[in-house]
């Protein structure tokens, strides 16, 4: 291995074993990374849709969405630029959910998650259901805030954080593999922080 | 790996580290290398740094960093490395952040946050086509200003928020909506690089000037140490 002469890292103690390869844990803060201008969006005219490839293309408003059962996901974040956030908890709705509503055609394969600003990201049909993703709107008990995606977001925890739309709209499912904002600028399609899939050809 | 060829200061608490690599750069102005470095236990620690210079063909690229008080790659960058010292890179990353050199283009940068939009000014002017730039830089005081021996020019203006230079025309003060220069272009590109406060203040003052939302790109760095 080649190492970096006089680098011998923040090591001391044991490393966190929440911690993908190449992550840092950055406590209790919780950088903002975005690659538009923040948009303001009213909970009035909200909404978010379902469309593509089901059988029913659902649009829920925010009220309707808040009707769903909610779910809450608690655990751990990773973004691709290696800072991680352990522990934190979101609440809303789980992708299964509304997709149990919106009943996918068989023939869907991969959902392209999409943004109110225009942002989208691919993700493989498995990786969004059997309790693996939510929109979210709540984080630590308090409303999502703008920064961090508010309204409401999603959140796709097992994959790195561009995977977790901010300011999301809606879900379109395909037959097929459809790379999104960051996947056309040189990130990884998959994303798996465990694997160290952070860009093309990782 | 790229091997340190030389390490100069830019302020008290930036540093550029021109590396040489084994093959010709092929970055876009915008886009960051990885530098990646290793402990003899195998621990790695992994940041993404903006290049400064422009694409110009040769296997040299300048990446400037800013210490951070508790910044685990920085510190080691500016504490530890000298020139001969072999650093993993790896890039050029990133597609969006980018400036072609041949679109009108207004750059908005904070602090640190010159670096990129430094890489599109030097390839405008090297390739004679500052006509499609102008660069709007805020720093706190002259002494923190990046590249102050290159950077002042016809296409570029500079704000200062806390302290200026002797009989400066602008009094001190964050960036407001007068900073900004009138568009080179009713299609211009706008670029806006700074920590979230400030990127949300400068895409703020766009929008206001009539910017279309799809007309700004914009890069953050987060308090990430």
């Amino acid at each position: 291995m080649r190492f970096t002469r006089g680098f011998r890292g923040r090591g001391q103690g044991a490393r966190d074993s929440r911690l993908p390869p190449g992550q840092y844990d950055v406590g209790s803060t919780w950088p903002v990374l975005t690659a538009e201008a923040t948009p303001k969006l009213s909970t009035e005219t909200w909404t978010f849709k379902v469309s593509g490839l089901v059988e029913r293309p659902t649009t829920w408003s925010w009220d309707e969405i808040h009707a769903l059962p909610t779910s809450s996901f608690e655990g751990d974040i990773h973004c691709v630029t290696t800072w991680s956030k352990l522990g934190v908890k979101f609440t809303g709705v789980s992708v299964d959910a509304l997709l149990a509503a919106a009943r996918p055609l068989p023939a869907a394969t991969h959902v392209l998650a999409l943004g109110h600003t225009g942002y989208t990201t691919n993700l493989p049909l498995d990786d969004v259901t059997s309790g693996k993703a939510w929109v979210v709107w709540d984080y630590e008990g308090n409303p999502l805030p703008v920064e961090h995606g508010g309204p409401a977001r999603m959140i796709v925890p097992h994959l790195y954080f561009w995977k977790s739309a901010k300011w999301v709209s809606g879900l379109e499912l395909q037959d097929h593999n459809e790379p999104g904002f960051w996947e056309r600028n040189g990130y990884h399609d998959h994303g798996d922080p465990w694997l160290e899939q952070r860009y093309q050809g990782d | 790996m790229a091997t340190v060829v030389e390490v100069r200061a830019e302020t008290a608490n930036a540093k550029t580290f021109r590396l040489a690599l084994p093959h010709p750069s092929i970055h876009l102005a915008g886009q960051h290398y990885i530098v990646r470095l290793t402990a003899p236990d195998g621990y790695t620690a992994s940041r993404s740094y903006s290049v400064a210079s422009p694409p110009d063909g040769s296997a040299e690229i300048e990446l400037t960093v800013e210490h951070l008080p508790d910044g685990e790659v920085s510190s080691f960058l500016h504490e530890v490395v000298v020139p001969g010292d072999a650093i993993e890179v790896r890039g050029p990353i990133g597609g969006w952040f980018v400036w072609r050199g041949d679109a009108p283009a207004l750059l908005v940068g904070g602090g640190s946050g010159v670096v990129p939009l430094m890489a599109m000014l030097r390839l405008a002017r090297r390739s004679g086509r500052s006509d499609l730039l102008r660069l709007v830089v805020s720093a706190r005081s002259p002494a923190d200003l990046y590249y102050a021996a290159e950077l002042p020019g016809p296409e570029t203006t500079i704000v200062y928020t806390r302290a200026t230079p002797p009989s400066w025309p602008r009094p001190v003060g964050r960036l407001n909506r007068g900073d900004l220069p009138a568009p080179i272009a009713p299609d211009a590109t706008a670029y806006v690089c700074g920590t979230p406060g400030f990127a949300d203040a400068a895409t703020g003052l766009l929008a206001d000037a009539g910017t279309p939302a799809d007309r700004i790109r914009v890069e953050r760095f987060g308090p990430t140490r």
